[in-house]
């Protein structure tokens, strides 16, 4: 097997484009889909982690992490139609209501 | 073998992960998207997770993906109007940033590399589905439990949020 330090620099290279991602872009839906990236680039740290101590917990948390992602995108993307039924628009910035 | 199957997955995945952030057409990034994903599973069979690179390719690329791609096709948002420009100094401060933070880690993970110690044991058998399903309905059962009400709310959530209106 490869040394696990491969693992970790590709999910931290991984990570820092999603977390770019959600920084940069201002459509909502590119935006979910960089929170989708940064959560499967812990999830490979999760996965070297459990393979490396030989132990099977870092992947039973992978999968409830995935578990958790699943309905995030299904509430978060029910809340995108309902804000575009609203504003006609899917840009971050126009998404303001509870902005004091 | 090895080695060359995980730099062929990882530059798969760094690459169409990049895509996923400077492209303009959302249908591109949610398909960028999936390619990083299938990548991903293949990097989870390198790492000997068979159960985990079979459920990240049925739930992500399969469920989640579609969830997204049918949410874009439904709104048809067409190309945003700002787009990232390099003269933007925003984007030039997010990029600076997101690269000192990957070399934070290199050198974080090289410092450590002494510390992180050898593989343990044989480890053959350590992902497969036996192992995986013996864990979870034992020791992990309690969250299990929690995680399906989890969807269960999730559920209600989202057919609630899409009713016209909510009075």
């Amino acid at each position: 097997m490869l040394p696990i330090e491969y693992y970790l620099w590709f999910a931290a290279a991984l990570f820092a484009i999603g977390v770019a991602g959600v920084l940069l872009r201002r459509n909502v839906i590119i935006v979910f889909m960089s929170i989708e990236l940064m959560l499967n680039a812990v999830n490979v740290t999760f996965i070297a982690f459990s393979r490396q101590m030989n132990n099977i917990d870092g992947q039973i948390f992978v999968f409830f992490v995935m578990t958790l992602a699943a309905a995030e995108v299904a509430v978060g993307l029910a809340i995108i139609v309902a804000m575009y039924r609203n504003k006609k628009s899917i840009n971050v910035q126009d998404m303001n209501l509870l902005k004091w | 073998m090895t080695e060359s199957l995980f730099f062929i997955f990882a530059t798969m995945a760094i690459v169409s992960a990049l895509t996923v952030v400077v492209t303009r057409n959302p249908i591109y990034s949610a398909v960028s998207l999936v390619i990083t994903l299938f990548s991903l599973a293949g990097i989870f069979l390198l790492l000997e997770a068979y159960f985990l690179a079979v459920v990240q390719i049925i739930i992500y690329a399969g469920a989640i993906m579609v969830l997204f791609l049918f949410v874009i096709m439904l709104l048809n948002p067409g190309k945003e109007a700002k787009f990232l420009s390099l003269t933007d100094p925003r984007t030039l401060i997010v990029t600076l940033l997101s690269i000192a933070f990957i070399g934070m880690i290199f050198s974080l993970v090289s410092g450590s590399v002494n510390y992180i110690g050898e593989v343990m044991g044989s480890v053959e058998e350590l992902g497969t589905t036996r192992n995986i399903g013996l864990t979870l309905f034992t020791k992990y059962l309690l969250p299990f439990e929690i995680a399906s009400l989890l969807l269960l709310v999730a559920l209600v959530g989202a057919v609630l949020m899409t009713k016209r209106n909510l009075r």
